[in-house]
């Protein structure tokens, strides 16, 4: 396994380090130790690495990840996992705002709380969060999943696409456009696959399914005058 | 961008260290506002009467005769101790208002940066490091205190223009942030009689909270009816003569950390300035709520 303390390295030595692997490495285990909430950690990888974090991060932890399997042991600061495209991250703390901005693919688990707009303009990716998740999430959502455990914010899927929403508890209100919708079986089954996945021990059945009314995407000649 | 730091001690035994914990805070937060920098520290330890914290842009001068000047006007028994750009004038309260007029009417090249029994502000232009070694913030003791790096945008990067903003006894305001109705709220106030004494826009909330307490309202009430009368992106954080106070605008796009041991609440707008604070991997740590008020007390 290679370590790397940021006590002693730089953050562009590891990053460098980390992006030179290239998908066939046999170095596949990483730890990084006293991170002291250093942002843009790991970015950029695309190599099936196995990276541990150990401690909380700050600012684009992960961002754009391809293929890494990336575990924090800590809280992330804002836009963790911003434009993932695939791969696996999971934050055993919680979650600053906008946690897998744009994302493409990939899974993001927070095992603790989201801040507001998580899952802004996802395209993609599968986003779970254990705890709740604040204002503004999945604004713009236009493909993928966000399961939250917990509750959600105001304005839950403003002018939202075709993102899926699933959130066990309360909604503090929906945004514009976004509704609830019917739980199909086609739609259980993501869900069920997505709670294994991340480690979540909560039963399908308690969820509900929130999604796009569709009326935003055309323009309604009678709503001219709000423009 | 600007970033701010605050901490508010419980546990007496860290008084001592108050300075240099919070200078490292300050100084990792450069990279969020490296313009000017600036400190208000809460310290009345010895309760020693009012003191009255003056700033001259060219002190070897206008410090020379500042304590007979001061002394022979009003009669007052004060101390006056100068460091770098500043000076703490110490006297007994009943003479603050007299002394205050004074400096206003016969001393136009000094600025008062803070009144009350407990503040004292320090703030130039400069890198945050370089400020807070020209002070020897790292030296200084009190019970809590706050801290500002700025990255103009609202108004010139100038010593009057560096936070924190004091506009009442006691009282001052750090931000993070901007405000879009300060000027029609700067005109509503000195209609009020509350006068702000440069354009920006932060010093119009720091007296906006001052207004507001002089009408009888506690930190929390103040803060919470800036909700609806302050309209633009901000963190604030408050500091008065026993805590300080935070909240975050409704949609709360700037950043902001909490930190609680039993020893200390600790404030940073990244997580990066809390981590070299005593026991902070045992700290409860949370993002505070948008549109929602905290403070602590002594």
């Amino acid at each position: 396994m290679e370590k790397i303390d940021l006590a002693t390295s730089s953050l562009r030595e590891l990053n460098e380090r980390l992006q030179q692997q290239s998908e066939v490495t046999n170095e596949k285990q990483w730890e990084v130790v006293n991170p002291k909430g250093a942002h843009a950690i790991a970015v950029g990888l695309n190599a099936p690495l196995e990276l541990l974090i150990k401690g909380s991060t700050g600012y684009y932890c992960a961002g754009m990840n391809q293929h890494a399997q990336i575990t924090v042991q800590g809280s992330v600061g804002p836009g963790v996992c911003e434009n993932m495209m695939s791969g696996s991250v999971f934050i055993e703390g919680d979650a600053s705002q906008y946690a897998g901005a744009t994302g493409h693919g990939g899974l993001l688990t927070i095992k603790g709380n989201a801040a507001s707009r998580c899952g802004i303009s996802m395209k993609g990716i599968n986003i779970v969060v254990h705890g709740n998740i604040g204002h503004m999430s999945a604004f713009m959502g236009q493909s993928g999943n966000l399961v939250v455990l917990g509750n959600a914010g105001d304005a839950l899927g403003d002018s939202l696409y075709e993102a899926r929403l699933f959130i066990r508890g309360k909604v503090s209100s929906l945004g514009a456009d976004c509704i609830e919708k019917e739980m199909r079986p086609e739609h259980r089954e993501i869900l069920q696959d997505l709670l294994t996945k991340s480690g979540a021990d909560a039963n399908v059945a308690d969820f509900k399914r929130y999604g796009s009314a569709r009326k935003l995407y055309n323009f309604d000649i009678d709503n001219a005058g709000d423009y | 961008m600007c970033g701010i730091v605050g901490l508010f001690l419980k546990d007496k035994s860290l008084e001592p260290e108050l300075g240099s914990l919070l200078t490292d805070m300050l100084v990792t937060m450069s990279d969020r506002g490296p313009d000017s920098a600036g400190i208000a520290i809460y310290n009345n330890l010895k309760k020693q009467g009012s003191k009255i914290t003056i700033q001259s842009m060219n002190p070897v001068e206008d410090f020379k005769e500042i304590k007979a000047q001061l002394t022979q006007l009003s009669g007052a028994d004060l101390e006056v101790r100068i460091v770098d750009t500043h000076a703490i004038i110490t006297l007994d309260s009943n003479y603050k208002d007299k002394i205050k007029q004074i400096l206003k009417s016969s001393f136009a090249n000094l600025r008062i940066m803070s009144i009350g029994d407990s503040i004292e502000i320090y703030k130039e232009v400069g890198l945050p490091e370089e400020v807070a070694d020209r002070f020897e913030l790292s030296k200084m003791v009190g019970s809590h205190g706050v801290g500002h790096t700025r990255m103009a945008t609202e108004s010139a990067v100038t010593t009057l223009g560096a936070h924190p903003f004091s506009t009442g006894e006691d009282q001052c305001l750090v931000h993070n942030g901007s405000l879009s109705n300060h000027n029609s709220l700067r005109r509503k106030l000195a209609r009020l009689g509350v006068n702000c004494e440069t354009d920006n826009d932060t010093e119009v909330a720091a007296a906006y909270i001052t207004h507001k307490m002089n009408d009888g309202f506690n930190l929390g009430d103040a803060l919470n009816a800036g909700i609806s009368d302050l309209d633009g992106f901000y963190t604030f954080l408050v500091g008065t003569k026993n805590g300080f106070g935070v909240l975050r605008d409704p949609i709360a796009c700037k950043p902001a950390v909490l930190a609680e041991t039993e020893q200390y609440v600790a404030f940073g707008s990244e997580y990066r300035a809390l981590v070299n604070l005593p026991n902070i991997d045992h700290a409860k740590i949370w993002e505070p709520e948008p549109a929602t008020v905290y403070f602590w007390e002594h």
